[in-house]
């Protein structure tokens, strides 16, 4: 009976932590939100207007355009948590990068942001470009763009041949998904440019020039988006890991009162038996 | 006068959405303004001053450095990596900086950091002359 008791209370100090985490996580997914709300626009207009220039161009060619003949190695950015106990959200990730890596069968290299990114790529023993961004907390705009200019300064000097960014995407409170995004070389689509525009584009002072100025401005947007979608996604899932823990941890204490209850009732009836017993003697 | 749609975003949010006269803004070139019915355009900015004409005729200022300006069917979008209204400006904050990056300057660096605590100063010179 008093081992019961202590079961109760300690199931019961662990609801209370999971609980806890469960309100933190679900206020920082709303402050999350609106930061993904504020930017949004943002990328639409960067994402639309690169893919406008991608396809655009043909008068002149860019190396940040053109893919590479053979491709010998690639550059991960793996944006994860730092923090476990948020469900999937790091295994998912980390599952995918590995998928990645098993299909394009290449060398690789990493930028892990993230305590379990860096975990993840030590682990692995995959190469890292550096390791400057270890808290995912503590990324600010200012590193994306930093993070984007030496690895576009890299890409150009050939340390690799396509970058890819890994990160969660934010669908909704209930859904998130892993999904692996190729920034470099840019890729464009068809639809999302303006057939009857492009010849008629004014670049000044030329095309190569406003290209090239205009791709860290990219890398760095999808960086910064891509990292907010993350942060969303990472507090969206501990915030639902942690409801999930919270009602196991309400169903468990019912039936250990359940049980506690029983057996004090069991001992209680013995009790009076025995007394009753006595009695009759 | 006529009107075209202009949207001013940057990653911290949307600053500008409506309907305007014109846009001066500071390319990598040198400054260019924006009318009505402009011929599809795209440029790098580079730092300076921007000057927003809305439709009610009223100029508004702002220190807008690097991004770019596209221009398609009448519709201006302008993506920014900072972008502030000159009465947001912190002017003694923006006065820190140039002292601190001018100490930098003052240093002897290597070439690179030298060239970031230029870029430091520069930023900070247009949002005190934007501000004042």
């Amino acid at each position: 009976m008093k081992e019961i008791k202590l079961r109760i209370k300690s199931v019961q100090s662990t609801r209370q932590i999971t609980k806890a985490m469960e309100l933190v996580a679900s206020s920082k997914v709303r402050r999350a939100r609106e930061r993904i709300e504020r930017t949004e626009p943002y990328f639409n207009i960067l994402y639309d207007t690169m893919s406008q220039i991608a396809y655009g161009k043909r008068d002149f060619t860019s190396p940040f355009v053109e893919p590479r003949e053979e491709v010998q190695k690639v550059c991960y950015v793996i944006i994860a948590g730092d923090r476990g106990l948020a469900g999937g959200y790091n295994s998912n990730i980390m599952k995918l990068v590995e998928n990645h890596m098993k299909e394009h069968g290449h060398a690789v290299c990493a930028v892990p942001v993230g305590k379990k990114a860096a975990e993840f790529c030590q682990r692995k023993e995959i190469e890292v470009l550096t390791g400057e961004y270890n808290l995912v907390e503590n990324v600010t705009i200012g590193n994306c763009f930093e993070a984007a200019h030496m690895l576009k300064d890299a890409f150009r000097a050939g340390a690799f041949d396509e970058l890819y960014v890994i990160y969660t995407n934010f669908v909704s409170m209930m859904t998130q998904h892993a999904t692996a995004m190729q920034v470099l070389p840019v890729p464009y689509e068809k639809e999302a440019a303006k057939d009857d525009l492009k010849s008629l584009v004014l670049y000044e002072p030329s095309p190569e020039a406003v290209f090239n100025a205009v791709v860290p401005e990219y890398i760095s947007g999808i960086f910064y988006g891509a990292l907010c979608q993350s942060y969303a996604s990472e507090q969206a899932a501990r915030r639902t890991a942690m409801d999930a823990a919270s009602k196991n941890a309400d169903d468990m204490i019912e039936d250990l009162s359940l049980k506690y209850n029983r057996a004090r009732q069991g001992a209680i009836t013995q009790e009076i038996t025995e007394i009753v017993a006595g009695a009759e003697n | 006068m006529s009107v075209f749609h202009l949207k001013i975003v940057t990653a911290d949010g949307e600053f500008f959405d409506g309907e305007a006269e014109r846009i001066l803004v500071r390319t990598i070139d040198g400054d260019v303004c924006i009318l009505a019915h402009h011929t599809p355009y795209l440029t790098a900015l580079g730092m300076g001053e921007c000057r927003v004409t809305g439709s009610n005729g009223e100029t508004r200022r702002a220190a807008c450095i690097g991004g770019m300006l596209s221009v398609m069917n009448n519709e201006v979008n302008l993506v920014a990596t900072t972008f502030e209204w000159a009465e947001d400006i912190d002017v003694s904050r923006a006065e820190r900086a140039r002292q601190r990056a001018e100490e930098l300057m003052r240093q002897h660096l290597d070439a690179r950091d030298q060239e970031m605590a230029q870029a430091r100063l520069k930023r900070a010179l247009t949002r005190i002359k934007v501000g004042k």
